[in-house]
């Protein structure tokens, strides 16, 4: 057999991903907790032990100011700065900007962070469970090939996560890409850079030369094995619990040298984090609420503080099986397209390639959404959601209970303990989210004021709800990927005129593509979701299929009530918002404007006790209705000069708003 | 019969042994090569009693010498085991040999002609084949496929002139044959091929004909054999510097029809660059040029459409060749890098300063670990010593990685002045690129192993070992990515269609250019426990070329496309390209004489 010595060790990697190609797959590794040994020994001894990662087997040695040398002097960027007039002060520049990006990797503070993080970690969570076999995957995959890594994002503690997981388990660390807002951190910042962060601007569209130094960094690290990138597909924290649409920048940058055969293959590895309790809960509902951002700042961290005395349960991360880029690409980029022009040459990839990045990010979206561990408060939250006016605790037991079987014949990877009993797993979730759901005389509801406090105006009053309401529904959201796709088709079964099968798909396709921005479905794949929709609901016998027809089975109507309530919120936001397009007066509304008025427009409909809903005050929601009018062009975005102005077409918001006013 | 022409100067033992004998009797080429194997009966490796390998015969430095290292090595690189053998068929079964399809007026009027034809099935079948390893396994197994149904010994141009006439008359199928080195499937008759094929071997067409000093050219028929030929040339002081490895068997006209290319092509050129005239015998006629000016501007070249038609076309009868004087001082040499690619750097930097050696070869690791394992015994205490004492300084003085390090050899040819001088300009290039000169006679020794290594191939067919060479030509900036893809892709090939042991995935780059490479893999693995070794290997062969192609590599740097590779040449040269081709064989061969189907 293939007994690997050293040149053999590609054999030992897997190298495909069971995923991927059967989605429905859900075997998934056991997780163990990472904070239990640094419980038990040094947490001075672990950050000083000897580190010693496993590295590409392919890798050049370098240092980092080789690396710098190596990006300044490449051809591509060479080749940037020659079309740039004033070459010197050009290379000049190109190294200012390089070193503004550039991680500066120090083992000194790598290992001041594994005690600190040790310390804060043990502190915030009661455990950290990781799956090691996934770890293991890895391990092998840094070996084998170039490695991403690409973990979801929800939060501050993603990274510093990452970064000290690998640490723990031995493993090389990475290069993380990270928004600038950081680098305003006086010494964070910089300590974050010698733990390997790389800081990239939010914007740089039309920059040529600072697209050149930033990809070029990337790519050299990725070819020369020098460390696993990572960086997040969703491109920034998601504010409610939802995977974000990916953005492909920089795939397509790190998937490029391999359609230039610069590398034998990629490996992308898709990270699950998920938490219990997220620690800037309430600052995200904020944030959707149109309250900005605080800025980064080091004092600002340090008044964070307080949050080290608060309990936020467990946190799981899932290292997902690697995906071969290789494996991807196979029969659908033609790689010799690029023999013709030398490869530094910056070249648009073809419409193969672009359509496989895309692709590939929403599948890499999607498998870390399937392996993102669900706590059973993610179903209570649903559960209160859906009743506003409360639910008897032995209701809400009995119906969580319910919920967690028709989850799993879903296929949710829910973290119910098998052993305890229904009424100790859903008072446990109730315990830590004491701030979101009260129990007061055997009844439960969420945790929001009935009547405005001394001083507090109907607005304010209303404000407080909303912050309660999309707290709630950020856990909610966790777990809408499972039912997404069985929701949007008990909506359509209902509204469909008959029960044919292609009236039913009409339907859900139309859903399907309103709502493509506000959830993670793959471009094109509306068949492939519709048919994986059908087969759920028939799994769990809410529906009977035949040959031409679908329809609701006789025990089927909880489970479709159920599923269309959670599409509901979203219904009427979006209604809310076609409403407010069709009512507003102004001609050439600009698009900044369009969140606040539309927030305003939403909040009146609220105070004036027409619209219950109050997620239909979030931004998000509201961007995302957005995106979809334009997609189907009710909505046409103008730019004059530097401002983008909103032209809606009346009657086509006024239809789509009828239209979603019939589901 | 007609007397034999009277020879230039020398006969080789070659032709000793070729001498045709009119009429029906057989031409006994055959009798000193193997019929299922590569090279001279006479001289193959085996493991003796004692398990030590060995290179039998007298031929080549390596024989009758015992290779101490090549068990181990064979058995650790590819996990047999001497005790696991797949000896070969030892005769062919001539009662396995199809019946000639023979067109009698035809044979009669060759007859009368005077062309000396035969359709015994030794001959038959020793013409039906290259040396693909599909092909020789085959013969190993005693399997016969389809063999021509008759062989030809045309002695002159006009024979052949005769020979096409007659063959276009009653429409039978000709296929050339030169030295039967094809690694193409060139010469396989082509299965759906229902007339009668005909094998024109073109052995008998080897006589020098004049040699013109004043213009160092010389005119050749094109049946010679390399070895011949630059052999009888030296006997006068010149050399035509071609020398393919496969220069011991292969032949001139074989070289023009595939755009062969020679190991001291830096200093000689390749078969384009050689070639001053051609003659060819078509079914349209024969195709010439009008005289010998060394360049013109008459529209495409049309030895263009020659070279390279692989036989498609006609047959190539006669050549003018550049020649040059004898060089007065040759030197080997050979350069320890640290790893591969500041080899591949330094052969590039040489290639910039168009310093380039005569020859100017890099190994990758294993196949410099290959080549030690063919090291024979040293005779002396102080030779292994020393040995011993070089590794040393390699590996722990230098801190080389012994499984990173490679080595290039190089040989030098010229004034013994410039020799020298040019050989310190090489090493303080090497230098640059952290090489070490390694001495001579490891640069030796290499060239020596391109003779001896195509004998391997049987070495290992003997013990479940099947394996072959392919090469392709790329630009320099994607050398190391091209060879570190494709040896990859092999390895995770074979892992995927089931080979039980990874494969013995090398390369090394054998010629420099101005504007990139000639790179070639050796690729073998031990098949045991495959039901069908063969297809996994054309298989994995096939995703190779596919990931050269992906890497920006051509279809071929030398070896041709013949009917292995012609699948991918509409992507090579484009459908228009290839249409040129097409309407160039409908005019020269409308009714597909020359039908071996190579190429289009």
């Amino acid at each position: 057999p293939w007994r690997p010595p050293s040149r053999h060790a590609a054999f030992s990697g897997s190298t495909t991903s069971p995923d991927l190609r059967h989605p429905g797959l859900k075997k998934r590794d056991e997780l163990e907790d990472m904070l239990e040994e640094r419980r038990r020994s040094s947490d001075a001894r672990h950050a000083l032990r000897c580190y010693a990662p496993a590295v590409y087997k392919g890798l050049a040695p370098r240092e980092v100011s080789a690396l710098r040398g190596a990006v300044l002097q490449s051809d591509a960027l060479q080749h940037v700065i020659g079309q740039v007039s004033r070459r010197e002060l050009v290379q000049e520049e190109a190294a200012h900007l390089l070193d503004e990006m550039a991680h500066r990797l120090r083992l000194g503070t790598v290992r001041f962070f594994a005690y600190v993080l040790s310390k804060v970690f043990k502190t915030l969570f009661r455990s950290v469970r990781v799956n090691e076999e996934g770890v293991q995957r890895l391990q092998q995959a840094i070996q084998d090939h170039p490695v991403v890594l690409l973990p979801s994002h929800r939060s501050y503690m993603d990274f510093l996560m990452m970064s000290y997981i690998l640490y723990t388990y031995d493993l090389a660390l990475p290069v993380i890409a990270a928004g600038m807002d950081f680098m305003s951190m006086k010494v964070v910042g910089e300590m974050l850079r010698m733990s390997g962060a790389f800081f990239i601007r939010r914007s740089f569209g039309g920059d040529k030369l600072y697209w050149a130094v930033f990809s070029e960094y990337v790519k050299t690290m990725l070819r020369t094995g020098y460390a696993p990138i990572e960086f997040f597909l969703e491109g920034t924290r998601s504010r409610t619990g939802k995977s974000l649409t990916p953005k492909t920048g920089l795939l397509n940058i790190v998937m490029e040298p391999f359609f230039k055969g610069e590398v034998f293959d990629i490996h992308l590895v898709p990270v699950s984090i998920s938490y219990d309790r997220i620690l800037e809960e309430s600052l995200y509902a904020r944030e959707l609420l149109g309250v900005p951002k605080p800025k980064e700042t080091t004092s600002g961290l340090l008044k964070a503080r307080q949050i080290l005395r608060e309990d936020y349960g467990v946190m799981h991360v899932y290292f997902g099986h690697p995906v071969s880029v290789r494996s991807l690409a196979q029969g659908r980029v033609k790689r010799s397209q690029y023999n013709l022009v030398p490869r530094h040459i910056p070249q648009r990839p073809c419409l193969a390639a672009q359509a496989l990045v895309g692709e590939a990010a929403f599948r890499l979206v999607r498998l870390q959404e399937q392996a993102m561990v669900l706590r059973p408060w993610t179903l209570v939250a649903t559960l209160l959601l859906q009743n506003p006016d409360g639910m008897d605790l032995p209701v809400l037991e009995e119906q969580a209970a319910w919920l967690r079987r028709l989850a799993l014949s879903f296929g949710a990877f829910l973290d119910w303990p098998d052993c305890k009993p229904c009424r100790e797993v859903v008072g446990a979730g109730l315990a830590l989210h004491k701030n979101l759901a009260r129990v007061s005389g055997g009844r439960v509801r969420l945790a929001v004021a009935e009547t405005p406090g001394v001083g507090q105006t109907a607005e304010e009053l209303a404000f407080d709800r909303a912050v309660g309401v999309l707290s709630c529904a950020s856990y909610r959201n966790q777990i809408l990927h499972v039912f997404i796709r069985p929701a949007l088709l008990s909506v359509a079964l209902r509204t469909a005129n008959s029960s044919r099968k292609d009236e039913v798909y009409t339907c859900f396709n139309f859903l399907w593509t309103v709502f493509s921005n506000e959830f993670i479905l793959c471009p094109g794949a509306s068949v492939q979701d519709f048919e994986e929709a059908c087969y759920l609901l028939g799994k769990c016998c809410a529906v009977q299929e035949s040959q031409q027809d679908i329809v609701m089975s006789e025990g089927g109507h909880a489970t479709l009530a159920f599923l269309r309530a959670l599409l509901d919120p979203f219904l009427q936001g979006y209604q809310v918002v076609c409403q407010y397009l069709c009512k507003e007066t102004e001609e050439n509304l600009r698009e900044n404007k369009f969140v606040p008025a539309a927030r305003n427009f939403a909040l009146q409909l609220i105070l004036a006790g027409t619209l219950k809903c109050y997620e239909a005050l979030s931004s998000d929601l509201q961007k995302n209705a957005l995106a979809a009018l334009v997609q189907l062009e009710a909505v046409t975005k103008v730019k004059v000069g530097d401002q983008v102005t909103l032209k809606v077409n009346r009657r086509a918001a006024s239809s789509l708003e009828d239209m979603l006013g019939t589901f | 019969p007609p007397p034999p022409p009277p020879r230039l100067r020398w006969r080789s033992s070659f032709e000793m042994v070729a001498d045709a004998v009119y009429g029906d009797a057989k031409i006994s080429r055959q009798d000193i090569m193997k019929w299922n194997g590569w090279g001279y009966s006479d001289s193959r490796f085996l493991f003796n009693k004692k398990g030590q390998g060995e290179f039998t015969g007298k031929r080549y430095r390596l024989s009758g010498m015992i290779l101490p290292s090549l068990k181990d090595w064979f058995e650790a690189t590819f996990g047999t085991s001497l005790q696991h053998k797949t000896p070969a068929t030892p005769t062919l079964n001539v009662s396995a040999v199809p019946p000639p399809n023979l067109v009698e007026p035809f044979v009669e009027e060759l007859k009368v002609a005077g062309v000396a034809a035969s359709h015994d099935p030794e001959g038959r079948v020793f013409r039906s084949h290259g040396h693909c390893l599909h092909e020789i396994f085959a013969l190993r197994e005693g399997r016969i496929g389809r063999v021509p149904d008759l062989v030809v010994w045309p002695n002159c141009h006009n024979d052949v002139v005769k020979i096409v006439e007659l063959a276009c008359k009653y429409n039978v199928c000709l296929m050339p044959y030169g030295g039967g080195t094809s690694v193409s499937s060139a010469l396989e008759c082509p299965l759906e091929e229902t007339r009668s094929v005909v094998s024109l071997d073109t052995s008998q067409m080897n006589r020098i004909l004049w040699i013109d000093e004043k213009n160092l050219t010389v005119h050749v028929e094109a049946g010679i054999i390399g070895q011949d030929l630059e052999r009888q040339l030296n006997e006068s002081g010149y050399c035509t510097g071609h020398e393919p490895d496969s220069m011991e068997f292969s032949s001139l006209g074989g070289w023009v029809a595939t755009r062969a290319s020679g190991m001291k092509k830096n200093i000689y050129g390749n078969i384009e660059d050689l070639v001053v005239h051609i003659k060819m015998v078509t079914p349209r006629g024969v195709i010439e040029k009008s005289c010998q000016g060394p360049r013109m501007s008459t529209g495409p070249d049309i030895h263009h459409f020659i070279m390279g038609s692989e036989g498609t076309l006609g047959v190539v009868t006669e050549v003018t060749m550049k020649i040059r004087p004898l060089p007065e001082y040759q030197k080997y040499g050979s350069i320890v890098f640290p790893n591969f690619q500041q080899g591949v750097s330094c052969l590039r930097e040489v290639a910039r300063q168009r310093c380039a050696p005569a020859s100017i070869r890099l190994m990758d690791n294993e196949q410099f670990q290959f080549g030690h394992a063919l090291k024979p015994q040293v005779s002396s205490i102080f030779t292994s010593f020393l040995d011993g004492l070089k590794k040393f300084y390699i590996t722990k003085f230098k801190g080389f990685e012994p499984h990173h390090l490679c080595v290039a050899t190089l040989l030098f040819e010229g004034d013994r002045e410039k020799v020298l001088q040019h050989e310190k300009q090489v090493y303080d290039i090497a230098a640059k690129f952290g090489g070490l000169a390694a001495g001579e006679d490891n640069g030796q020794r290499g060239y020596m192993l391109t003779f001896v290594i195509a004998y391997l191939r049987d070495l290992g067919m003997d013990y479940y070992v099947i394996g072959e060479s392919f090469e392709t030509s790329v630009p320099w900036d994607r050398v190391l990515d091209l060879c570190r893809n494709v040896k990859e892709r092999i390895v995770r090939e074979c892992k995927e269609r089931g080979v039980q042991f990874p494969p013995f995935s090398t390369c090394r780059v054998t010629q420099t250019y101005d504007a990139g490479a000639c790179v070639y893999f050796y690729f073998a693995f031990n098949y045991r426990g495959l039901a069908d070794p063969l297809h996994v290997y054309e298989r994995v062969e096939h995703e190779a070329r596919e990931e050269i192609l992906a890497n920006g590599g051509s279809l071929s740097h030398h070896h041709g496309v013949g009917k292995l590779r012609k699948e991918w040449m509409r992507e090579a040269v484009s459908t228009v390209g290839l249409g040129m081709l097409q309407s160039v064989k409908e005019y020269v061969d409308p009714n597909n004489i020359f039908g071996n189907r190579n190429l289009l």
